[in-house]
């Protein structure tokens, strides 16, 4: 039963990082019709947004140590970070430690403007072009994206570690009287997701930039005809989207190091997520990222391998296949949303 | 339509000029018109560098490149000469190989065995390249030395730790510095024994190929020799990046101890789930959980950072080795570079020497000529001490270092600390063990 109940929660917390990247997917796919392949780059340039935090909090002056020598047997050089001399080694220790969650701060308006500039520099020259194209040239971008942070960061995984105090085990199973301990940063991740995906939802629910935005996702030629200019809103939904998924990112580093090709891994995944889900649905793409996300947590366990080896490489895709049989447009997709 | 015509005479004659071109020896066709496979005719002889430089261990194959550039530089008499200076063996004179400049070519294995085929098989046909080397997984290495057969030169393999490499697929043109998980096993059993007595129910979570399959099997064996007990044994999909729906079973199976045979960024990232999941608090039939990482590295330490501090596994070499070969390499090349060596650049390093030098006592580049000069070579002065490369099966036996992560890094590069020094004769196998059963080393191949 501490089994069970365990991958539950692994399976929660997966499918938040596929929920939240399918979502921007679909968000992109829901209101401009782009095919996105560059999306999975996103969540990588949000996780390095935390990286490059962390390094900017890192950068250090140097002293010479007489009494110690480096590798090489000269004079060893010690650095010390500038903010531990500017707040304090305590203070500062503590903005250091602090960089994964004050990353969010400057990974926001990044990724809007990343998004941004992605859809107007790159993307609207595609909106016409047929989705083979825009699949190529999404692709493409990735790869140079993946190249540019490699070259700039290498291509070892970078240790983000959480803050001290949100690092370590909590026993959530003690509520129910049973032992099931889990990492408190996978527990933050799991609500942080939460709190993002209610924020996507209320924002299109109870704003009018939201209610408008929906209105284009409908019916796009109806709303351009009543003299609001949707393209400039769908725009911003871009950048809204490249900030979920960077967010996603950021907040995914202290549990998998970052690393360049991070994006990649999870970009066939979410698009089974969106696929599944339903094209443009995005109570359906948050939904199959849960439930796929469970799926692969339970396919991994070792009861379920020895009577199907093999089952936690292929589960999401055997399911996405029957889904796909049973509901062509997937779990919550709408009539015509691929034939527009 | 055509209208041909059969007479006796013609056929003779195509009879005969057919015959002759099949029975024609491969020295005088067009593709092989020296002796051998790419044999140098001008004053230079090309190196073919064959390592990721992109897909996830790029960063190993940037090391593995700056100490083939390094060792270049030393055999064309250039920078301080490094280990030429602490070699047991005097051929090397600076001078190139064989008096020829040495120059090199590269290519990108991407880690992928097609892909590394690929590059090999262009380095070899197009820029005539005599030898290639590199690698930094043990699927590359094995399809890359299979090709190097195929195709007539030698093949000095880079970082490669599965024992298939030098057992079941053995080859007679190739050649392998780099230790085993057989001898990672030998090296870290009586260590654990020390450590963590001989008590103790082991899981296993292992890469699903050829590494971690043999590594596996030697550390399995290893304990269970020593009184372990293997809980569980869990294949892992090389794609995988988050491990923990692996590790979260391991808390309730029993077991006490975690034994990830993952290398570079899947260990980086297992080992960073375990810690996670408080693994490394947790007390189990009455002991403290432990976990061993086999095969460690420099890189893949920076990379799970403190989450190595106190943990075990083994290495083929650490720039902290004070002996005189261990200190001239290190300075050497943190002095071109600003950064100590890891594993992967020092056993590179090593093979170019090696052939270089084999090349000059052999007085040839005939891979049968060198092969000849490798097979059987006991050397010292490249760092692990004294060194036989074993005639029967081409694997390097040498001394293997037991490390632990450290608990107080001095520096970015102060990661690993060595807890012993295992010698060479403590890791040595006869060659029909059942580990390395199968497959046949078979005769060289000239081209």
């Amino acid at each position: 039963m501490d089994a069970i109940l365990l991958q539950i929660l692994n399976g929660l917390d997966k499918g938040s990082a596929y929920a939240l990247i399918a979502l921007g997917l679909t968000l992109i796919f829901g209101t401009l019709g782009v095919v996105n392949f560059a999306h999975g780059a996103l969540f990588m340039i949000g996780a390095f947004c935390a990286v490059t935090v962390q390094r900017i909090f890192n950068i250090s002056y140097e002293t010479v140590d007489e009494s110690q020598t480096d590798f090489l047997g000269n004079a060893l050089v010690v650095k010390t970070p500038y903010i531990e001399s500017w707040f304090g080694p305590q203070m500062g220790g503590a903005i250091i430690d602090w960089a994964v969650p004050l990353a969010i701060l400057f990974t926001v308006p990044i990724m809007i403007f990343v998004g941004y500039a992605m859809e107007r520099g790159l993307i609207k020259h595609f909106y016409k072009r047929p989705h083979a194209d825009q699949i190529l040239v999404t692709f493409g971008l990735a790869i140079v994206l993946q190249e540019v942070v490699k070259y700039f960061y290498g291509a070892n995984p970078i240790q983000t570690p959480a803050p001290e105090a949100l690092s370590g085990i909590v026993n959530l199973g003690a509520i129910i009287g049973m032992d099931i301990v889990y990492p408190v940063w996978r527990v933050v991740y799991f609500f942080f997701s939460l709190v993002v995906i209610g924020g996507i939802f209320s924002f299109l629910q109870f704003t009018t930039f939201g209610m408008v935005v929906r209105a284009g996702m409908a019916d796009r030629e109806t709303v351009g005809l009543l003299g609001i200019n949707i393209d400039k809103r769908f725009t911003v939904m871009f950048g809204i989207a490249a900030a979920v998924a960077g967010l996603a990112g950021v907040m995914y580093t202290p549990i998998n190091s970052p690393n360049y090709h991070m994006g990649m891994d999870f970009l066939v995944l979410s698009f089974v997520v969106v696929v599944v889900g339903g094209m443009g649905s995005l109570p359906g793409a948050v939904l199959a990222g849960f439930m796929l996300g469970i799926l692969e947590s339970f396919a991994s366990m070792n009861e379920i391998k020895s009577l199907v080896p093999g089952i936690d490489q292929i589960i999401i895709y055997v399911v996405a296949i029957i889904i796909l049989l049973v509901r062509p447009r997937g779990l919550m997709g709408r009539k015509g949303v691929m034939e527009d | 339509m055509s209208n041909s015509k059969f007479t006796r005479r013609g056929m003779l004659k195509t009879g005969a000029i057919a015959g002759a071109g099949v029975a024609l020896p491969t020295i005088f066709t067009a593709s092989s018109a020296a002796a051998y496979t790419n044999e140098p005719t001008g004053s230079t002889v090309t190196l073919g560098f064959n390592v990721p430089q992109t897909g996830p261990y790029a960063d190993e194959g940037a090391d593995e490149l700056r100490a083939y550039q390094l060792a270049v530089e030393h055999l064309n008499g250039e920078g301080d000469g490094g280990m030429m200076n602490t070699f047991s063996s005097n051929e090397l004179q600076g001078n190139g190989i064989l008096g020829k400049k040495v120059e090199f070519v590269t290519g990108d294995t991407q880690t992928k065995s097609d892909a590394a085929r690929a590059s090999a098989k262009s380095m070899i046909e197009k820029d005539g390249a005599v030898m290639i080397t590199g690698g930094s997984s043990s699927g590359v290495a094995i399809a890359v030395q299979g090709l190097c057969q195929e195709a007539g030169v030698i093949f000095m393999a880079g970082l490669t730790h599965s024992n298939d490499t030098t057992g079941k697929d053995k080859k007679a043109n190739g050649f392998r510095h780099f230790f085993n998980g057989y001898m990672s096993a030998a090296a870290l059993a009586p260590v654990l024994k020390n450590l963590y007595g001989t008590d103790r129910n082991a899981y296993h979570l292992t890469a699903d190929y050829t590494w971690g399959w043999t590594q596996e099997e030697s550390i399995a064996a290893a304990t269970e020799a020593m009184g372990w007990n293997t809980v569980n044994k869990v294949r892992t999909p090389l794609a995988s990046t988050d491990f923990s729906s692996y590790i979260a079973p391991v808390l309730n199976s029993g077991a006490d101890v975690l034994v990830l045979n993952h290398y570079g960024g899947n260990m980086v990232n297992s080992l960073t789930n375990a810690v996670q999941f408080g693994l490394r608090e947790k007390v189990v039939n009455g002991k403290q959980f432990e976990i061993v990482v086999p095969l460690y590295s420099r890189l893949m330490a920076k990379g799970a950072g403190a989450n190595v501090k106190g943990i075990h596994g083994s290495t083929n070499w650490h720039w902290s080795l004070q002996d005189d070969a261990s200190k001239a390499f290190v300075k050497s090349f943190g002095t071109k570079y600003g950064f100590p060596p890891s594993q992967a650049a020092h056993t590179v390093y090593c093979q170019t020497l090696l052939y270089a030098d084999a090349a000059s006592r052999a007085g040839t580049f005939n891979p049968c000529g060198i092969a000849e000069a490798l097979e059987g070579f006991e050397f010292d002065g490249l760092g692990n001490g004294k060194t036989l490369y074993r005639a029967g099966d081409h694997q390097c036996f040498k001394d293997v270092l037991v490390v632990r992560g450290k608990e107080n890094p001095t520096s970015e590069f102060d990661l690993l600390e060595v807890v012993e020094v295992t010698p060479a004769a403590q890791v040595t196998y006869p060659i029909d063990h059942p580990m390395f059963a199968g497959g046949a080393l078979g005769t060289c191949n000239a081209g």
